[in-house]
């Protein structure tokens, strides 16, 4: 086997003992193992909208709309099978291989849902990207909200409760994998392009809506895979989880790390997940519990005022547009 | 046909107050080239300064006409203030620069002012909705048959102070320095500003019209729900933002179009199916408009140049 051969699975081979390790080292810490999960399912979420807002410039907030699909279609996929499983099978297997199947669909009907949405509106120059994606999260939340499969406001629960550590950072090291492999490849050179100058990059012969379209699609399948990974590891998800301030918070890790900085999204991305959680459970030893409500309740207007106050003080965020790996990146001859 | 009726009443008196705070992003729009996102939240920060000062005044003083004149005077002045403050000192700074940045700033004030109007520390109310108080008495004027079709005074003294509010700004772009002034920096704010027009002053001046326009329409608004609470300005200002987008953004008759248009659909769509599919028609109404004229109605396209 030739060198270039290893290197596409050699990442993968690689990580699988890590995941296995990890995940029996965390087995009885479960708040350890929620914090975790939920840092996991943020991470992919961010730094698959970086692919579109970062790396292509386009800004959308409405990727909890994406999140929302593949939650509800992964969840009642899973809720349908529950009583199904592959006899010949171990029982464990059977569950994992069901609930890999949900998370396809999931991420297949977020996807197709990207699709939808990109192609008309991603012809549109940016503020009206901006509302349209809005707009379509919240016809997401509306339907699910009229829609009785989906239990309504009501929600879903009794979703069989099979994720586990090692497949959410798997799914989290395969959206690094992918953007990197994204960022790096000749595509991710167009997107550059688009995200500096779209004329220009028209003229210079990139088909910017197909290029626009492949990024919004890409991103909306890691946020449909975010969604079921959510939906099998939380009791109970209802269109409450998925509202606007969902689509913000993922929006404020990805600017303060920086657009278009993969490296950025995941730093900003676990930060901001791990201070709230941190927060809650440190007032919550005190001897005031509302202090502990209140974390909750003072996070969005905060997350509002640091939206504006790094955009006036340090406009490209944490990282700006560099990656962790240009550190050990070989230069090329000249370059200094 | 008495239904009929009816849903045309409410989608019009709906219609004039979309249609006056989408006034307000199309005049933003027109000399920033900037999507106020925070437009809505203004109009909500007014409709508090409104209960706040009906709150003071009492229940006698609140309803008479000097009462709500000013009241009204009084939220408009607020929110002119608010707006620009907002303007000098988020919006300033990052004129120059790309215009996303400008973008996340507005969503960013956005988000603050309508998730901190939630937090219930010092001045600020809460979540929970409150009772607006009943500055103008509902009294039926016109009621057809048996109820079927009824026309309350609030809904025609809305649509007066609308009409009356979007004429004298008609009047103000068009007719008056102020508004030449206004109609020149949109078209091209550097030569705006070779010629003389101190083009600062003409934006922030542009951002208190719209602020104490939304102030006006938020109160309207209020009188319609009966209640008032922190989120009501993030979907009524979106609302407004697809009313302003159907007629072309920038064109202001369009924005008055836009609003009586969104206004009407809305309310015939909720009144034939169910309630609870209202905030999805605004933003399917407006996808359609988007796919099939992206310019909005009155819009015209634009040619980039480089």
């Amino acid at each position: 086997m030739s060198k270039d051969a290893l290197k596409g699975p050699l990442p993968v081979i690689l990580a699988l003992p890590v995941l296995a390790l990890l995940q029996v080292t965390l087995q009885d810490h479960d708040f350890l193992i929620y914090l975790t999960s939920l840092v996991g399912v943020n991470v992919i979420l961010a730094v698959s909208l970086n692919i579109v807002n970062g790396m292509t410039g386009q800004f959308s907030i409405g990727h909890a709309g994406f999140m929302a699909v593949g939650a509800y279609s992964g969840g009642k996929l899973s809720l349908e099978m529950k009583d199904y499983a592959l006899s010949f099978l171990p029982h464990v297997v059977s569950d994992q291989i069901s609930f890999m199947l949900a998370i396809l669909v999931g991420g297949a009907a977020a996807a197709l849902c990207g699709f939808i949405v990109g192609l008309p509106s991603l012809r549109l120059k940016g503020d009206y990207l901006a509302i349209v994606t809005l707009g379509f999260g919240e016809i997401i939340r509306v339907i699910v909200q009229n829609t009785e499969a989906f239990g309504r406001a009501l929600g879903l629960s009794g979703i069989p409760q099979s994720s586990s550590l090692a497949m959410i950072l798997f799914w989290v090291f395969l959206t690094l994998l992918v953007a990197k492999r994204i960022a790096d490849s000749s595509h991710g050179r167009s997107l550059w392009a688009i995200r500096e100058d779209e004329i220009a990059a028209e003229a210079m012969g990139v088909n910017t809506t197909g290029y626009k379209v492949r990024a919004f699609v890409i991103s909306a399948f890691f946020a449909g895979v975010a969604g079921v990974l959510f939906a099998h590891f939380v009791p109970i998800i209802n269109p409450g989880s998925f509202t606007f301030v969902k689509s913000m918070e993922v929006v404020v890790m990805i600017v303060a790390g920086g657009l278009g900085s993969t490296t950025g999204s995941v730093v900003a991305a676990v930060f901001l997940t791990l201070l709230p959680e941190g927060l809650r459970s440190a007032f919550s030893r005190l001897d005031d519990p509302s202090l502990a409500q209140k974390v909750d309740q003072i996070r969005m207007p905060i997350y509002g005022l640091l939206l504006v106050a790094i955009m006036l003080l340090r406009p490209q965020g944490i990282f700006g547009t560099h990656e962790i790996w240009d550190r050990w990146k070989k230069k090329p001859k000249g370059a200094t | 046909m008495a239904d009929f009726i009816q849903h045309l009443i409410n989608g019009l008196a709906a219609g004039t107050i979309y249609a006056l705070v989408a006034l307000g992003y199309t005049m933003v729009y027109g000399v920033l080239k900037l999507i106020n996102f925070a437009h809505g939240d203004v109009m909500m920060v007014g409709v508090y300064i409104a209960y706040a000062t009906a709150k003071q005044l009492g229940r006698g003083a609140q309803s008479s006409l000097l009462g709500v004149m000013l009241i009204f005077l009084v939220a408009m002045g607020g929110c002119a203030l608010i707006g620009f403050l907002i303007e000098r000192f988020a919006y300033r700074p990052l004129r120059e620069k790309p215009r996303l940045t400008a973008l996340i700033t507005a969503i960013g004030i956005s988000f603050a002012l309508s998730y901190g109007f939630q937090l219930d520390i010092g001045f600020l109310p809460g979540a929970a909705p409150r009772a607006f108080p009943e500055i103008i008495r509902p009294t039926e004027w016109l009621v057809i048959g048996d109820r079927d079709v009824v026309l309350w005074n609030w809904q025609v003294i809305s649509v007066l102070i609308a009409v009356g509010l979007m004429v004298s700004l008609q009047y103000l772009v068009f007719k008056t320095r102020f508004g030449r002034a206004m109609r020149a920096v949109s078209y091209d704010h550097r030569t705006a500003a070779l010629m003389g027009i101190p083009v600062d002053r003409i934006i922030a001046l542009t951002f208190m019209l719209g602020s104490a326009l939304a102030a006006g329409a938020g109160i309207l608004y209020a009188i319609k729900d009966t209640a008032v609470q922190p989120l009501m300005g993030l979907y009524v200002g979106l609302k407004a933002f697809v009313a302003a987008v159907i007629g072309g953004i920038g064109h202001v008759p369009g924005a008055v179009v836009g609003g009586l248009l969104l206004g009407l659909v809305e309310e015939f769509v909720v009144g034939y199916t169910a309630s609870t599919w209202r905030d999805a028609v605004a933003f399917g109404f407006l996808i359609i408009v988007l796919l099939v004229r992206p310019e909005g109605l009155f819009g015209r396209i634009t040619a980039e140049k480089v």
